[in-house]
């Protein structure tokens, strides 16, 4: 499987008032052809500053690089000029936004929003256009597309703004489509549907997707491969059955006992994860989960912990790992639930 | 649409019902006479009284008032004899409405020019210049703008005629005075709007879609950011009005502002009841035409009225 | 792994577990600011804004003690001294009668100042209370009152205002009447908007189901969400209020002479531009920079107080 995306120790940061705020801190991760990967942490954890630093939407002031690259089928993104970055954004890497009901230009028509990613271009003359933006519509589930032609976003509901979302980041045919938690801001039903018509599109087109979402049940049911993100850092990685099931860090593990699912018995009590995430604005010297980690050691207090590899894949960012550290068994899921997900 | 534009016609037909009975009350509470002056004996004067109907009760007056108007009947001026308020207004009127259409065309258009280039080169001298122009233009009366442009461009350096209105020369001073409020206004208010829309999400979907800056501006941030613009253009046109009264003045210019000051200060009921009631019916209407223009730029607006 | 072997050496001891850290759990590095701290913090840094604050300050300080220490009335009218430009005894010169600028100057921004900040503090109160009750308790008052208001807001303002001065003749108190009997119509417009937008905001509903009665709710939760909002609008206020007697006195309507305001001196400064330019331009300065310093104090707090602006630069 050839990489298309390859993040290398990526640190990305803020200027605020009081000081620097580190978002992103030192993360690597790559994308293969065809693959959805997920990326899955708290708010705040730095992972929709992740996903937009991929396209350099963070706002460069405040914002910029610490160090590290990210590499798009071999050019380098972080150093881009806006010239070179439009020819990638929209074409060659597509993004749904988190809320639809805001993200949509309220006083522009559906059909002008969506054929706008190639009047840049001057590709294709106007007909050639509408044809393109209709054929996406249909392919997106939307029903008489003549008339949400010329609509406006207000006039359509939540998850078909949505789709119209999806409509306007595969229309330029792009490689990656980062979607970022797509369907927090809808309800559950439509969430699914959100969530088939995703992975159908990806099967369809071939498309590489980064998946970007709090919820775990979302990653079970759409991810290749998994990064778990805490206090900007990348806990643990892996393909999907490493993370749900042979967990190997104790953010994963409490996040995997906090969800419930339909095999949850009446009387199993679930267990949050107590407390809340570590401010950025100047995050702990040691393990940023440490103060939450009921397996916290003094050395997690002081020192952050250095990757551990379990397998090829799979690697976690945890001092647990060490040969010192007395051997603990993190609950996660059982592998008779594995049909049940 | 058709129903949003039928509710804003009710209200402010209302509006204008509400103006003209406000106005005739309080025109019958002035106080002073008309009609003073030692020429008249007791029976001229009743006999004016007479032919204004000032001898019948008022609430007859008011509805003779109000048919006269519905007849485009002002009634005559009580103190340029002979003169009806229909011919005084059709005289003035067209002074006041070019030099009115003048000041607003020229300070909409350059306001929301140098609001767009500020927004667009925020922290820059660009924008702290502009800035500056708004701050003035907001912090100095226009009659006092008209009475410094008089001095230094007229009197002093002899560059525009400082009176009268009889040529594109004599336009420029008065339309600058009229304008430099509103221009420092728009400027602000779009300055401001562009800034905020900037940062909503929409746009950041316009630049995921690698869309150049340039587009993103034209078609995604200006058009959103002009409806605040809008909404504030009403009650702009009732400042622009008003400033005529004080720049009409300045500058000598027989417009219908001077009129009107006059015709308070003479005590001419119907003039003012008749001006009055004209401004009010303008104002009502250019405000009527904003809403519905508002409904035309915004298409949220249209559905909510429906 | 060479790291590893870095690390081997690392203390075994450093190994025990001690577990969760229930302080350092749910730790906020960040400095603690309240609204009013913040909001302060970002006035004093705006220089603008704090310049704006002290001009008016100063300004209300020679309102009050000008006139006393030039040694004239406002009204001592002096034949022999007409005219007359800057000098030792007359520190802004004389005007037409031979009166002194200095005192009438400073009489005249008490005036002016006084109707400014009363008219505009009237309006803030009746137009806050109106659209405040209007807009919490809603239903068949909102619904009467709202109409009244949407017919009243189309009346041209400075019309009306003209028209009430007609009626009451010159003098401060029409002049405060004539501007707070339509006036406070935008202030109850936009309250009744804040006011209906937080009471569907989720604390509010907190706070009901938990028993509280309206009182408690409006004076903890309402009132400290559109302070903020009207304390702007009230400084913005100013300035137009001080304008628009200005521009009634300028027109013949404020106050009679010899009383005097900004608006009487521009207007007998502009009749003698043409010989005696210094006659306007010496009280345009104040009225310029008085309404530069207001605005300059309203943008400021606009900036400062804005809730969406906290914590930013």
């Amino acid at each position: 499987m050839d990489k298309i995306l390859e993040v290398n120790d990526l640190s990305f940061s803020f200027h605020t008032y009081g000081g620097i705020v580190k978002s992103v801190r030192g993360i690597s991760f790559d994308v293969g052809e065809g693959e959805i990967v997920g990326i899955v942490g708290e708010s705040g954890c730095g992972k929709s500053v992740t996903a937009q630093c991929l396209v350099r939407l963070n706002p460069e002031p405040p914002g910029f690089f610490e160090s590290g690259s990210i590499k798009y089928k071999g050019q380098e993104i972080t150093t881009m000029s806006e010239h070179e970055l439009r020819k990638i954004r929209g074409v060659e890497i597509g993004f749904i936004f988190q809320d639809p009901m805001t993200s949509l230009n309220p006083t522009m028509k559906i059909g002008k929003q969506i054929e706008e990613i190639f009047i840049q271009r001057k590709l294709y003359n106007k007909k050639e256009l509408k044809e393109k933006a209709i054929e996406i519509l249909k392919l997106v589930g939307i029903s008489d597309v003549e008339r949400r032609y010329n609509q406006y976003p207000h006039e359509l509901s939540g998850g078909m703004k949505q789709r119209i979302m999806i409509a306007i980041a595969l229309v330029g045919n792009p490689s990656i489509v980062i979607a970022d938690e797509p369907t927090t801001s809808l309800d559950v039903t439509i969430e699914a549907q959100i969530l088939d018509l995703l992975k159908d599109l990806q099967k369809k087109l071939k498309t590489s997707v980064i998946l970007i979402t709090h919820d775990l049940g979302v990653i079970a049911k759409m991810c290749d491969r998994v990064l778990v993100m805490y206090g900007g850092k990348i806990v643990e990685k892996g393909n999907a059955d490493d993370i749900f099931y042979n967990t190997k860090h104790p953010y994963t593990s409490g996040l995997l006992c906090s969800i419930a699912s339909l095999e949850t018995k009446k009387n199993e009590e679930l267990e949050p994860i107590e407390g809340t995430p570590p401010d950025l604005f100047s995050p702990p010297i040691g393990c940023p989960f440490a103060a939450r980690c009921e397996y916290a050691m003094e050395i997690c207090y002081e020192t952050i912990p250095q990757e551990y590899k379990i397998n090829e894949e799979h690697s976690t960012l945890c001092w647990l790992e060490h040969e010192y550290a007395e051997k603990v068994t993190l609950p996660c899921k059982k592998q008779y639930e594995k049909e049940a997900i | 649409m058709g129903k949003y534009i039928l509710k804003r016609l009710g209200i402010s037909l209302l509006t204008l019902l509400v103006l003209i009975t406000i106005v005739f009350i309080l025109v019958r509470l002035m106080p002073g006479d008309p009609f003073a002056s030692d020429k008249l004996t007791p029976e001229i004067r009743q006999n004016l009284e007479r032919y204004y109907g000032f001898d019948k009760p008022i609430i007859v007056q008011y509805f003779t008032y109000i048919k006269n108007i519905l007849n485009g009947d002002f009634g005559y001026s009580m103190k340029y004899i002979n003169q009806s308020v229909n011919t005084i207004i059709a005289d003035s009127f067209p002074y006041s409405f070019d030099l009115g259409m003048r000041g607003l065309s020229v300070s909409i258009s350059l306001g929301l020019v140098l609001g767009i280039i500020a927004a667009l080169n925020r922290g820059k001298t660009l924008d702290y210049m502009s800035v500056i122009i708004a701050i003035i233009g907001t912090s100095v009366p226009d009659f006092i703008i008209g009475g410094l442009l008089q001095y230094f461009f007229g009197i002093k350096w002899g560059l525009f005629p400082v009176a009268q209105y009889k040529g594109i020369e004599y336009t420029i001073l008065p339309s600058i005075a009229l304008g430099f409020y509103t221009l420092a206004m728009v400027s602000r208010i779009m300055r401001a709007s562009m800034l905020e829309v900037v940062q909503q999400d929409y746009i950041k979907t316009a630049k995921s879609k690698g869309i150049s800056n340039f587009r993103i501006t034209a078609k995604h941030q200006i058009r959103n950011a002009i409806m605040p613009v809008v909404t504030v253009l009403g009650p702009t046109v009732a400042s622009v009005l008003t400033g005529t009264f004080v720049v009409e003045s300045i500058f000598a210019i027989p417009g219908m502002g001077k009129y009107y000051v006059q015709s308070v200060q003479n005590l001419d009921y119907s003039l003012i009841l008749g001006m009055t009631v004209f401004y009010g019916a303008f104002l009502v209407l250019a405000n009527m035409v904003v809403d519905i223009l508002y409904g035309v730029i915004d298409p949220r607006i249209r559905v909510a009225g429906k | 792994m060479e790291n590893n072997e870095v690390l081997k050496k690392v203390d075994k001891n450093a190994f025990k577990r001690i577990g969760k850290n229930v302080e350092k759990m749910e730790a906020i590095s960040r400095p603690n600011l309240t609204y009013w701290k913040d909001a302060w913090r970002r006035i004093k840094k705006n220089k603008a804004a704090f310049a704006g604050l002290i001009i008016i300050i100063v300004y209300v300080i020679l309102a009050v003690f000008g006139p006393l220490i030039s040694g004239y009335e406002y009204t001592q009218i002096d034949s022999s001294r007409m005219n007359q430009f800057v000098s030792k005894e007359h520190w802004f010169g004389t005007d037409e009668l031979g009166r002194d600028l200095w005192t009438r100057v400073w009489r005249g921004a008490r005036v002016s100042l006084l109707i400014g900040f009363i008219s505009t503090i009237l309006n803030t109160i009746i137009g806050g209370l109106v659209g405040g009750i209007s807009g919490y308790y809603g239903g068949a008052l909102d619904l009467v009152l709202m109409r009244i208001i949407d017919v009243l807001y189309g009346i041209p303002y400075l019309i009306v205002s003209i028209l009430v001065m007609v009626v009451l003749g010159p003098g401060v108190s029409s002049l405060i009447i004539a501007m707070v009997i339509v006036g406070w119509i935008g202030t109850a417009r936009f309250v009744r908007g804040e006011v209906l937008r937080l009471k569907e905001q989720d604390f509010v509903a907190a706070a009901k189901v938990l028993g509280v009665s309206d009182l408690p709710i409006i004076v903890k939760h309402i009132l400290p969400n559109v302070m903020g909002l009207i304390i702007t609008n009230l400084t913005m206020a100013v300035p137009k209020a001080i304008f628009n007697e200005a521009f009634l006195s300028y027109i013949g309507l404020g106050i009679s002479p010899p009383e005097c305001s900004w608006g009487v001196l521009a207007k007998s400064g502009v009749k003698m531009l043409r010989i005696y330019p210094y006659q306007l331009f010496i009280p345009s300065f104040f009225i310029c920079t008085t309404m530069l310093a207001l605005n300059l104090l309203g943008d400021g707090m606009r900036d400062a107080l804005d809730p969406k602006l906290r914590g930013t630069e």
